[in-house]
C-alpha cells in the first residue's frame, strides 16, 4: 500500500502527533515501504484460523471488586507539568 | 582474580565466606562504572544508593543471614520504573519523570539483597536493535573488530545493559525482550541473555511497548548467573493479570544437569539464503556439541518462519500505538504548549517522540484504523496463531531447539541506519519466540572472522526454562568462550 501525503497527515492527526509539512513526503515513503513489506502476509491462507489475542489460553484471574489502592493524590500529581489545587491543568476545553 | 572478574555465583559464595565485603564489591563496580563512561552505557549513576544497600548487605552477611543476591551490583535498563530515580525509556517525552513506585521485578531484586548501580541506555521505548534510537545518544559496544577502531553498536534494545555487563561495568543487568531485545544484544556483546516465558516475570512497572510480547529477563556473564537472577526476578504478581500463577522451580539446579538422551530440534527454515558462512559454521559446531553431550538432533520444520517479522511489525506497532497514547503532556513528562488541548497533545507528541517511535506509532495507528483493521491487524493475529501452532507441533518431536541468535555480528554505528527494514532483519531468529511466548537464551559460542562475539540460541517449551538452561550450560562448557572485549572497565 502506497500512502500519499494526505493519508499520512490523516494518520498523524489520529495519533495526535504533529508532523511538519516538510517531513510528510519522506515519512510517506518510509511508511509505504513498511506496509508493502508486511503485505507479504497476503500469501498466507488463514481460512478457519482463530486470531491469537494472547499467549496464554487461561482466563485472566478476577479479583474481588474492592478498593485496594488510593489516597496518594500528591504522588500522582508529582510528575505533572502543571497542577493547581490538587488537579491536573490543561488548556481550556469549554468556552 | 580481581573482584571484577567474578561471576554472581562466585561473588555470592565468597561474600558468604567473608573473603571480601559487599562494600568492597560495590566500590569496585562504582569505579568500573565511572571508568566505562566513554561507552555511554549508563544514563543515571546511583553510587550512593549502591553503597547504602551494600552496608545493609554487609550487616546481614556478618550475621550469617545473607539474602540470595546480597551485595550483587546490578544495572537496570531504563525501562523499569525505579522509585525516586529518573526513568525515561530513553525518550525525550519522559524526560524528568521520577516514578513514585517501583517495578515488581526490580523490587524483587532489592528485596533479595541486590544493589542498583544505575540506569542504563536502550533504544527509545525499546524500539530498535542497535541502541541508536535513544534520545540520549548511542551506547558503544566494548568490542571492536580486529584492526578496526570504528565504534560498533551493542545491539538493542537492551544495549546499555549488554555493554555494561560485557565491559565489566556491572556484574549483571536487567533487560526486556519484545522481539529479541535481550538475546540479540547479548549475542553482539558476548554475554548470556535469557528471555523467559511470557508471564514468568511480572510486567508491572515496566514502561510498556507491546504488552502481548514484552518480557523481562537477566543479562549475565554466564548461564548459572542467568539462573540465579531469574530465580529472584520471576514469580506470580497479582498486579499483572498476565503474570502466570505457576510455581518457580529451582533454576540453578538445572545448570550442569546432563542432556543425555535429550532431543534437540534444528529448524530447517532458519537456514537463510545469504546467511554468513561463519554463522552457519557456528550453528554446526553447536549441533556437534550437543551430540557430543549425548543428545540427539531432530530435523524440524517451522514453516511460517518467513512470515514472523512481517507479523511482528504489525502486532508490535499496533500495541505500541495504544500503549503510547498515555504520553499526552498532562500527567507526566514533556509538555509542549498549544492553543487548544488538541494542539497541546499534538505538539507534545510531535516533539517528544523520536523518528523510529513516530514511525511505529503511525504504522500501528494505520493498521488499527477503520477499514484497515481486518486486512492488517486481524490478519497478523491469525498468522501469529499459525506461528505458535508450528512451535506446538515441532515440540512434539523435540525437547528444545538450537538456532543462531542473530544473522550477523555487531555492525558499526551508522551502518543499516537509513533502511528501517534492514534493521528489522536483525531479529529474524528471535521474533518468532516472542510471538509464541516461549523462553529463549543466547549463549556466547565463538568469534567471527574479525573477532566479534556470536551467540547461539536455545528455545524451550513454555515454562520450561530449566531445559533451556541445561542445554545452554552444555553449549557454554563446550564453547569455552573466554575472549574479552577491547574495552574492559578499569583495565587501562
Amino acid at each position: 500500500m502506497a500512502l500519499d501525503k494526505a493519508t499520512v497527515a490523516r494518520i498523524a492527526a489520529l495519533a495526535r502527533i504533529k508532523v511538519p509539512d516538510a517531513e510528510l513526503d519522506a515519512l510517506a515513503g518510509d511508511l509505504s515501504k513498511i506496509l508493502t513489506w508486511v503485505e507479504q502476509l497476503d500469501a498466507v491462507d488463514v481460512a478457519g484460523v482463530e486470531p491469537m489475542t494472547a499467549v496464554t489460553h487461561a482466563r485472566p484471574p478476577l479479583r474481588d471488586d474492592k478498593v485496594t489502592d488510593g489516597g496518594i493524590r500528591d504522588k500522582i500529581l508529582a510528575n505533572a507539568p502543571e497542577t493547581t489545587n490538587g488537579f491536573f491543568v490543561v488548556p481550556k476545553v469549554v468556552e | 582474580m580481581s573482584l571484577i572478574g567474578l561471576t554472581i555465583g562466585q561473588a555470592r559464595d565468597r561474600l558468604v565466606r567473608k573473603e571480601f565485603t559487599a562494600r568492597e564489591l560495590a566500590t569496585t563496580y562504582i569505579k568500573a562504572m565511572e571508568a566505562a563512561r566513554p561507552l555511554k552505557a549508563y544514563l543515571v549513576e546511583t553510587p550512593d544508593r549502591a553503597l547504602a544497600a551494600a552496608a545493609q548487605s554487609d550487616a546481614r552477611l556478618q550475621k550469617g543471614d545473607g539474602l540470595p543476591l546480597d551485595g550483587i551490583p546490578v544495572a537496570i535498563k531504563d525501562l523499569f520504573c525505579t522509585e525516586g530515580v529518573e526513568t525515561t525509556a530513553a525518550s525525550k517525552i519522559l524526560a524528568g519523570f521520577v516514578p513514585p513506585y517501583e517495578s515488581t521485578v526490580t523490587a524483587n531484586l532489592w528485596r533479595n539483597g541486590a544493589l542498583m548501580l544505575g540506569k542504563v541506555n536502550l533504544d527509545e521505548f525499546a524500539m530498535g536493535s542497535a541502541t541508536i534510537t535513544s534520545a540520549r545518544g548511542p551506547t558503544e559496544n566494548p568490542w571492536r573488530r580486529r584492526g578496526d577502531n570504528r565504534p560498533l553498536v551493542p545491539g538493542g534494545s537492551s544495549g546499555g545493559s549488554a555493554a555494561a555487563v560485557a565491559a565489566r561495568a556491572a556484574l549483571t543487568a536487567t533487560g526486556t525482550d519484545t522481539g529479541g531485545s535481550i538475546r540479540q544484544p547479548a549475542s553482539f556483546c558476548g554475554i548470556v541473555g535469557l528471555k523467559p516465558t511470557y508471564g514468568r516475570c511480572s510486567r508491572w512497572g515496566i514502561v510498556a511497548f507491546a504488552s502481548s510480547l514484552d518480557q523481562a529477563g537477566p543479562m549475565t556473564r554466564d548461564v548459572r548467573d542467568a539462573a540465579i537472577m531469574l530465580q529472584v526476578m520471576a514469580g506470580h504478581d497479582p498486579k499483572d493479570a498476565t503474570s502466570a500463577p505457576v510455581p518457580v522451580p529451582n533454576f540453578e539446579a538445572a545448570v550442569g544437569q546432563s542432556i543425555k538422551g535429550m532431543r534437540i530440534g534444528i529448524p530447517k527454515e532458519y537456514r537463510l539464503d545469504g546467511m554468513p558462512k561463519e554463522i552457519e559454521a557456528l550453528w554446526q559446531r553447536g549441533i556437534e556439541w550437543v551430540k557430543a553431550a549425548g543428545a540427539t538432533t531432530v530435523d524440524i520444520s517451522l514453516k511460517m518462519t518467513q512470515y514472523a517479522l512481517a507479523t511482528y511489525y504489525i502486532i508490535a506497532p499496533a500495541e505500541a500505538s495504544s500503549n503510547l497514547a498515555r504520553y499526552d503532556g498532562v500527567r507526566f513528562g514533556l509538555r509542549v504548549p498549544g492553543e487548544t488541548l488538541e494542539a497541546m497533545y499534538e505538539n507534545t507528541r510531535g516533539q517528544g517522540f523520536g523518528a523510529e517511535v513516530r514511525r511505529r506509532v503511525l504504522i500501528g495507528t494505520y493498521v488499527l484504523s477503520a477499514g484497515y483493521y481486518d486486512a492488517y491487524y486481524l490478519k497478523a493475529q491469525k498468522v501469529r496463531a499459525l506461528i505458535a501452532r508450528d512451535f506446538d507441533e515441532a515440540f512434539k518431536s523435540c525437547d528444545a531447539m538450537l538456532t543462531p541468535t542473530a544473522p550477523s555480528a555487531a555492525f558499526a554505528i551508522g551502518e543499516k541506519m537509513d533502511d528501517p527494514i534492514a534493521m528489522y532483519l536483525n531479529d529474524v531468529f528471535t521474533v518468532p519466540v516472542n510471538l509464541a511466548g516461549l523462553p529463549g537464551i543466547s549463549v556466547p559460542a565463538g568469534l567471527s572472522a574479525d573477532g566479534l562475539p556470536l551467540g547461539l540460541q536455545v528455545i524451550g517449551k513454555a515454562f520450561d526454562e530449566e531445559t533451556v538452561l541445561r542445554v545452554a550450560a552444555v553449549l557454554e562448557d563446550a564453547a569455552k568462550f573466554d575472549a574479552v572485549p577491547a574495552f574492559v572497565a578499569g583495565a587501562a
